[in-house]
């Protein structure tokens, strides 16, 4: 298996490059600047496989047909996913095209094109589970994963209240399937064009026939800017019209029978817009979705503490074991324990949390809560024996020699004498760890874990605004890290008079 | 009869010899100065007879436990030769993390398992007994140098030795306080305790000393 992860940073890197070259070239015309996530791969945008350089996918046609229209030469601008509503907002970009859904949120805070594709939402099942696992009510209890933040998922929270499935959200597209392969969720809910995709890249996965729910492909553009909004909308209905759209959805495999109809309704003159089909609520003013958002957030947060908890009570054993082999142990031991704490921080976390849970999926297929505490706990662990190491070796060897000549042995020297006071000296280095691990367990997010963060994200874009969000997930991080720091200086304090 | 009784002793720093066949007596009640500059060799005689410096030649016979060369003195043994040897350490090297009588009863409860109550008791006994009973709870850094040093010749003589060895003990203390200890220490001789001390201080040596050795580069020269 190559590890997807690899596969995607790398074409991402050679886009931004490729993205710094076009802008040097294109500087006499003016641009159209369209953002997207070019690891969303095919068909929607990603680095031509021929030459890493460019960027390909029917959205990649769609805005050069957009700039043709507009006189304009398109520039691409890599854009997560997650964050293209609010890059558009603030101006990162003229227009987003990524897959974008319509719905009645992004309407009430973007300026949205008309609609130019419509999909279906197909659930994706183990060939083996078709027959049992057909709607979401066959899954109560199983987990269903999909992306966050899309129509897939608001449709999998209502099937939670209303059928009991768990939902995992992702981050990408692409590992709701390979999970569902090796068994870590049952089903996954997203769109036919990412179904299909992952059908034909899994051979032991199935799609279900019938749709779950219908949506529409929109470009978004920052509220104001409703002026080119009604130019693009005028060349999108005239490329219906003469066929240019429809070729480009031929080219790339996307043509079906749904799409003449929505056609017919967005250029007859009278229906300027298309209403999104699955509108599960109208917007909520920001009070009310704090109101309503909060309990999930402090759900989340209790995640983040007992994730942070576990991870450094995993960490400090395992500090407290690299320390003594190393300050203890003989010299081949220092050297596969020297060599270990390099490597672990030497290596970005993030990268050691996908091998845990990606790359390691073949051989042992951890849940995602246990792969986030394994590697929280073995990263900050190579840390802490550092801190465990350098207060061990601050207690005087006078005292280790006292502590002889008054016939202690060596265990009992390091549990009564050099131990309490190595403890004594870490704990100022340790609160900085675990007010840090506190902050890094967001990184879990990517390997499906909902915490503070990722509740966060999925709060912030539901209501179009980092800025409550934001504030409410900072005060709970806060409420989460005082208390520690609180707890350090009391003990410290405790230490200084027994 | 002899407490102590060194034969041919050789203590290596390294490749290089810094005591070189040294060998001396200590009757009980002596209070034995070993003199001479920096780098003589007095403190590596101390600390090899406290079992700190492995013996790389010769012998010590300390109370009826031999030491001869090779590796440091482990486990019931090295427990056998703190019951008859106690040092006290230039720096005193209290615990910092514990109190002053903390430090003297820690031994006592857990390497000669007494009962808590019972060593902290004996602990206190020794400290106004040394006339520091009143500073027992502070913690080393509160004390003085006297005060620590008196601590730490508490901690030592705490389980009891025959022998208590001194390493440089009027480095950190000044004039009116090496009166006192002179004092105190031959009060602890005059109790039936024997006592070496390693010092370049000559009046503080004809002040308390019995008698008085010379060494220089390793070797005991009067």
């Amino acid at each position: 298996m190559v590890l997807a992860w690899q596969s995607r940073i790398v074409p991402a890197l050679c886009v931004s490059m490729a993205v710094l070259a076009a802008a040097s070239a294109a500087a006499q015309t003016p641009e159209l600047r369209w953002g997207g996530d070019a690891e969303g791969g095919a068909p929607f945008v990603e680095a031509d496989p021929s030459d890493p350089s460019r960027v390909v996918g029917f959205e990649v046609d769609i805005a050069q047909l957009l700039a043709e229209g507009l006189g304009r030469t398109p520039r691409f601008v890599q854009t997560g996913f997650t964050t293209i509503d609010a890059s558009v907002a603030r101006g990162d970009f003229d227009i987003g095209l990524s897959g974008i859904e319509d719905s009645f949120a992004r309407r009430t805070r973007l300026a949205v094109t008309v609609p130019y594709y419509r999909f279906r939402e197909i659930l994706t099942v183990r060939a083996a589970d078709a027959a049992r696992y057909r709607t979401l009510a066959d899954l109560r209890g199983r987990r269903v994963a999909t992306l966050a933040s899309t129509l897939a998922f608001e449709l999998l929270t209502e099937a939670e209240k209303e059928h009991g499935v768990i939902v995992v959200p992702y981050e990408d597209d692409v590992h709701p399937y390979t999970d569902l392969t090796v068994g870590r969720v049952d089903a996954v809910l997203l769109d036919a064009v990412l179904a299909e995709r992952g059908v034909r890249r899994h051979p032991g996965l199935a799609n279900q026939p019938t749709s779950m729910g219908v949506g529409y492909y929109v470009g978004i553009l920052a509220p104001g800017n409703t002026a080119l909004r009604d130019q693009i909308n005028e060349i999108l209905k005239q490329a219906m019209r003469d066929g240019r759209l429809e070729a480009i959805f031929r080219r790339w495999n996307m043509w079906n029978d749904d799409q003449p109809s929505l056609y017919a309704r967005v250029t007859a003159e009278e229906s300027d817009t298309v209403p999104p089909v699955q509108a599960t609520a109208l917007p909520l003013s920001v009070w009310e979705s704090t109101r309503r958002y909060f309990p999930s957030l402090l759900t989340a947060a209790m995640i983040t503490l007992v994730l942070s908890v576990l991870s450094m009570a995993l960490a400090v054993v395992v500090g407290v074991l690299i320390a003594s082999g190393r300050v203890y142990g003989p010299a081949p031991v220092k050297a596969v324990l020297t060599g270990w704490v390099e490597l672990i921080r030497g290596t970005p976390l993030l990268l050691q949390l996908f091998v845990i849970y990606y790359g390691l999926a073949t051989v042992v297929q951890l849940p995602a809560f246990l792969a986030a505490l394994i590697g929280l706990g073995l990263n900050y662990g190579a840390y802490e024996s550092e801190i465990y190491r350098g207060a061990l070796e601050a207690v005087p060897e006078g005292q280790l020699d006292a502590a002889r000549t008054l016939g202690f042995s060596d265990r009992q020297t390091l549990f009564l004498i050099r131990g309490p006071q190595a403890l004594r000296l870490a704990l100022a280095p340790m609160t900085n760890d675990f007010v840090a691990l506190l902050k890094d367990s967001s990184l879990v997010s990517l390997i499906t874990v909902v915490e503070l963060t990722k509740q966060t994200t999925i709060f912030a874009s539901n209501i179009g605004s980092w800025f409550v969000p934001g504030m409410v997930c900072a005060v709970l991080y806060l409420v989460l890290s005082l208390p520690v720091s609180h707890l350090a200086r009391r003990l410290e304090q405790r230490w200084r008079r027994p | 009869m002899s407490v102590l009784a060194i034969r041919g002793l050789e203590v290596l720093r390294g490749a290089r010899p810094v005591v070189r066949g040294v060998s001396f007596d200590v009757a009980r009640g002596e209070i034995l100065a070993v003199m001479g500059a920096s780098g003589a060799g007095k403190t590596s005689v101390l600390r090899a007879v406290a079992g700190l410096e492995r013996i790389a030649g010769g012998c010590i016979a300390i109370d009826g436990l031999q030491l001869t060369a090779g590796a440091l003195p482990r486990g019931e043994r090295l427990r056998e030769l703190h019951r008859r040897v106690g040092m006290v350490f230039q720096f005193h090297h209290l615990f910092e993390h514990l109190t002053a009588v903390h430090n003297v009863w820690l031994a006592l409860v857990h390497v000669q398992r007494q009962p808590r109550r019972e060593a902290e008791r004996r602990a206190r006994e020794l400290l106004d007994h040394l006339g520091v009973g009143a500073r027992a709870d502070a913690l080393p850094r509160e004390l003085s140098g006297g005060e620590a040093q008196r601590v730490a010749i508490a901690r030592a003589l705490a389980v009891g030795p025959p022998l208590l060895l001194m390493d440089e003990p009027t480095a950190s203390l000044d004039p009116a306080r090496r009166g006192e200890l002179a004092a105190t220490l031959r009060g602890l001789a005059a109790e039936g305790r024997t006592i070496i001390v390693a010092t370049h201080d000559e009046e503080f040596a004809r002040s308390c000393a019995s008698r008085v050795l010379i060494m220089d580069d390793g070797r005991v020269v009067r």
